[in-house]
């Protein structure tokens, strides 16, 4: 798997592949968007046409081969042409996160010498012409929404259609040239250029070329074997692998059809009228749908509510069992008893899900909590966990359907070979390995090893059954002063799974032991709180109420219970916990774009209840900023309660 | 989201003639004097503020405009055309749209119908061949629906466009009565309050939209403001009134430097 396979028409490059389908399948659909509330769609060859005539528009206005051009916006049909009409021309498209602030997207802006992009709409422009000035060599701006933008002055600015005629006029004047650029692509230029989020310093630009993807795009669609006939929905920022994978490389090398939502707000119901048959999504995103699936039925009536928690009851016993193909394990009254909540409840929750088509779900990218994961799976839903990074292409592994451990990532994937590090570090050769980090050989060579590794920076180990599992970032896992082994990923995930605990971030490292700082969820929480007539002001307030510290105590609790039964990790028990007033938020450096928790930034900027944890405070006075998103700044000042949690005494080890 | 667009680089917006000009009205309830003497003209395309105090007038001046109030005084050209009273229907055929200080929306019914509602007075077709749903009325239909598509792609509340009225938050509501107001595609908008209660953000989506509208679809607008930054923000003149009479009126930086006007909202030693 790791030679991607020419094809009769030698389409080794992704634009080549378009032209493929345009001619093998010109008639089907390659992508949908919503628009007035209307399902609209293009077949590949009008896709091959209007990818064409961008191109031809980029070259009309300078564009170049080698050249880079920056994408910006919610997923969108011409974003994603775009995006091909760069590659056409032997350019890079680089898709930045569209919810970045204008002066996050200046950095990638200027380290990739961004000077062409197009971007989705006026709240896009307006960023970018807020930071031209510091950018002197962005000198077009393309944009696809002409809402509120026509009569700026600005000479930079010009319409996806002006592109497009500016294309086909020069297509005419120059017949052969599309054609001739096409030929000059080679396998491995680089295709694309993805920022990797950045949890430790800046942002980095991953390349990747059209052979890295196209292997990994191939093995992934022969694993699961996907083809012309699936269907996924588009919803995930486009600057992530993972959508560059799913809606790009694997559409493009399967010929399936990708569909771009209405709105990001829209998405839950155009899941619903679309119904993918392939379907990624991050826990948090499967998370939210549960909980609001359970605050729903909690407002049920009382018959509907009981048939609900009985047939989950079914579920729970033999829905796993009957998704991994061992049926004959379960008796006949739980399967008739199972068809007849398939009937009753499970195929109709699958509906309001827009799951009922899906053939196989994927998550990753974080660790998803087994109650959840049981969940999805219980009600037929073939929901699988995969691991990757940008790096790899999201190439690592992935769980074989009918073989689901929970507690793994599942099996190397055709072509990937895994070695463990002495420190436990996991190290990966795959088809999907990036070329290098842009511009700097130093990280490049800090991240894959003289023969050819490269290393995740993640821990963990491989099974016996060769199944990988994964603990903790390897840098993360450390030691208490007495040298118990810490893992303060392993512990915040356990606490995340409450579905009132929103985020969890564990400080312990050299210390004597482990504390936590946890983050409501102000849904479930404040759902949690009205129904006991708890009255409350707003987040502060809430976060701080007597009744709260309970009911998370008894979370912390629980997670301390699960620890002692693991005899590595039994010593690592949280002593001392206290709940944030405020939200950890991706606009005050706390979390990544992707929502990952920046542990060092967060104890620097909230040093005073680091301390307080440890020296045995009961509450702490503390003043935090908040940045809104329009860059203004504002203090909550609160009186942080801290409290101790109940430790569980090791398991023995069974005699 | 970023600040608003400021819209004096604005060189595409073409002020026009006087579309709307008030003369000398004077109206009562009784022996209150809700409005004196009240003078001052709309240009076409220009987005005009009336600001003051609780009780100055404000809304009174606005229902005047549109016909529900008949002021006792004065008269109203709109369009050449000069009213001694205006009554809410004719105003509404002729192209002037309001939205209410408290949203006056159709609780139980969806985003989608509510800004239908919007669209009466566009329909052709009678009510029992509407009903059909054949030939002519179909295309009607459809072309109204269309519309009404636009404008919810233009407010962004797709992700709303099937709910009740009742069950959105107060900001959303007031987005939803702002697109019946442009479903008549009026050529005079008049907005009484529309940003009382929001927070910083709500307002400034609300902002945002407001120029847009303007800037879209040419429409004149009036509006009522409390918030000073807004009105300032906003609009191209503004007329300030106080118990009912007219203490000024011009563009916002000749109105923050009128000493009536300051006086009036911030107070005077007497």
């Amino acid at each position: 798997m790791s030679q991607p396979d020419a094809g009769p028409t030698g389409a080794d490059t992704f634009p080549r592949l378009l032209l493929h389908h345009a001619e093998v399948r010109g008639g089907r659909t390659a992508i949908r968007e919503k628009d007035l509330g209307i399902w609209l769609s293009w077949t590949w060859s009008q896709v091959a046409d209007e990818v064409r005539a961008a191109a031809c528009g980029l070259a009309a206005l300078g564009f170049r081969r080698g050249m880079t051009l920056g994408i910006v916006g919610d997923n969108r049909p011409r974003l994603y042409w775009s995006m091909m009409a760069a590659q056409a021309l032997g350019g890079i498209p680089v898709p930045l996160y569209q919810d970045a602030p204008a002066q996050e997207m200046r950095f990638v802006l200027d380290n990739a010498e961004i000077a062409f992009a197009v971007v989705e709409d006026q709240e896009q422009v307006d960023k970018l012409l807020e930071i031209l000035p510091d950018a002197p060599r962005l000198s077009k701006i393309i944009f696809d929404d002409p809402r509120g933008l026509r009569n700026y002055p600005n000479p930079e600015i010009l319409s996806f259609e002006k592109l497009q005629e500016l294309g086909r006029r020069f297509d005419a004047e120059n017949p052969g040239f599309f054609q001739r650029e096409l030929e000059l692509g080679r396998p491995d230029d680089i295709s694309v250029m993805l920022y990797t989020s950045g949890t430790t310093g800046s942002p980095k630009g991953v390349c990747h070329t059209h052979h890295s993807l196209m292997s990994a795009a191939k093995g992934d669609i022969a694993f699961d074997g996907f083809d012309e006939h699936d269907e996924v929905l588009s919803y995930l920022p486009m600057a992530w692998v993972g959508d560059h994978l799913f809606s790009h490389a694997q559409a493009l090398v399967a010929g399936f059809c990708v569909n771009c939502p209405e709105s990001s707000e829209t998405v839950m119901t155009d899941l619903r009228e679309i119904g993918p048959t392939y379907y990624f999504a991050p826990p948090r995103v499967f998370e939210n749908l549960l909980t609001q699936v359970m605050i729903r039925m909690d407002d049920a009536a009382a018959p509907k509510r009981r048939l609900f928690h009985y047939f989950m009851g079914v579920a729970k016993r033999h829905g796993a069992k009957i998704m991994d193909g061992r049926a004959s394990e379960v008796p006949l009254s739980g399967r008739l008893l199972y068809a007849l909540g398939t009937l009753l409840v499970y195929g109709p929750l699958r509906n309001v899900l827009g799951m009922s088509r899906i053939r196989v779900a994927y998550t990753g990218g974080a660790a998803i909590g087994p109650d959840l994961f049981e969940f999805y799976r219980s009600i037929g839903i073939n929901l699988k966990q995969l691991y990757g990074q940008t790096e790899t292409g999201v190439y690592v592994c992935k769980q074989p359907s009918g073989n689901v451990k929970l507690d793994t990532v599942g099996t190397p994937l055709p072509g990937v070979e895994i070695r463990i590090a002495d420190n436990g570090e996991i190290q990966v050769k795959t088809p999907g390995m990036l070329k290098e980090y842009y511009k700097r050989p130093d990280a490049t060579a800090e991240s894959i090893t003289p023969d050819g590794w490269f290393m995740t920076g993640d821990a963990g180990f491989l099974d016996p059954e060769g199944q990988l599992k994964i603990i903790d970032r390897a840098k993360d896992v450390g030691k208490l002063a007495d040298g118990t082994l810490f893992a303060p990923q392993y512990i915040e995930n356990k606490l995340k799974f409450f579905p009132h605990v929103k985020e969890a971030v564990a400080f312990g490292q050299g210390r004597d032991q482990v504390c936590v700082f946890i983050n409501i969820d102000l849904v479930s929480v404040g759902n949690w709180a009205e129904k006991r007539g708890l009255a409350y002001t707003g987040y502060v307030d809430l976060s701080q109420k007597p009744e709260v510290y309970a009911l998370i105590q008894e979370c912390v609790e629980k997670v301390n219970a699960d620890l002692a039964a693991d005899p590595h990790l039994s010593g690592s028990q949280i002593r001392r916990f206290l709940v944030l007033p405020k939200e950890l938020d991706a606009d005050d450096g706390e979390l990544t774009r992707t929502r990952k928790v920046r542990r060092g930034f967060i104890a620097e900027r909230y040093s005073v209840l680091v301390d307080s944890l440890f020296d045995g405070r009961t509450h702490q006075e503390i003043d935090a900023q908040v940045k809104f998103e329009d860059g203004r700044t504002s203090t909550i000042r609160a009186d942080v309660q801290i409290r101790d949690a109940a430790v569980t005494a090791p398991a023995r080890k069974a005699a | 989201m970023s600040e608003p667009a400021s819209h004096e680089h604005n060189p595409g917006r073409r002020i026009g003639g006087t579309l709307l000009s008030v003369d000398n009205i004077s109206l009562a309830f009784g022996g209150v004097k809700a409005l004196t003497d009240i003078s001052f003209d709309v240009r076409e395309h220009e987005i005009r503020a009336i600001i003051g105090p609780n009780g100055a007038g404000k809304s009174s001046m606005l229902n005047c405009i549109n016909g529900v109030y008949t002021p006792q005084q004065g008269r109203i050209r709109f369009d050449g055309q000069e009213f001694q009273r205006m009554d809410p229907h004719k105003a509404a055929s002729m192209g002037i749209a309001r939205t209410f200080q408290n949203i006056a929306l159709f609780k139980g019914m969806s985003v989608l119908d509510n800004i239908m509602t919007g669209r009466m007075l566009k329909m052709r077709t009678n009510l029992f061949l509407q009903a059909l749903y054949v030939g002519p009325n179909r295309r009607e239909e459809l072309e109204h629906r269309r519309h009404v598509e636009h404008i919810i792609d233009f407010l962004q509340i797709e992700s709303v466009r099937k709910t009740p009225v009742g069950r959105l938050p107060y900001g959303v509501q007031k987005r939803v009565e702002l697109g019946r107001a442009l479903a008549a595609e009026p050529r005079l908008l008049l907005l009484d309050e529309p940003m009382a209660g929001m927070n910083i953000e709500e307002k400034q989506d609300m902002c945002r939209f407001v120029l847009d509208v303007n800037d879209e679809f040419g429409t004149t607008i009036v509006l009522i403001e409390h918030d000073m930054g807004v009105v300032m923000d906003i609009s191209d003149r503004v007329v300030v009134l106080d118990y009912g009479k007219k203490i000024g009126d011009g563009t916002p930086g000749e109105v923050r430097a009128n000493k009536a006007v300051i006086d009036a909202y911030l107070g005077v030693a007497h």
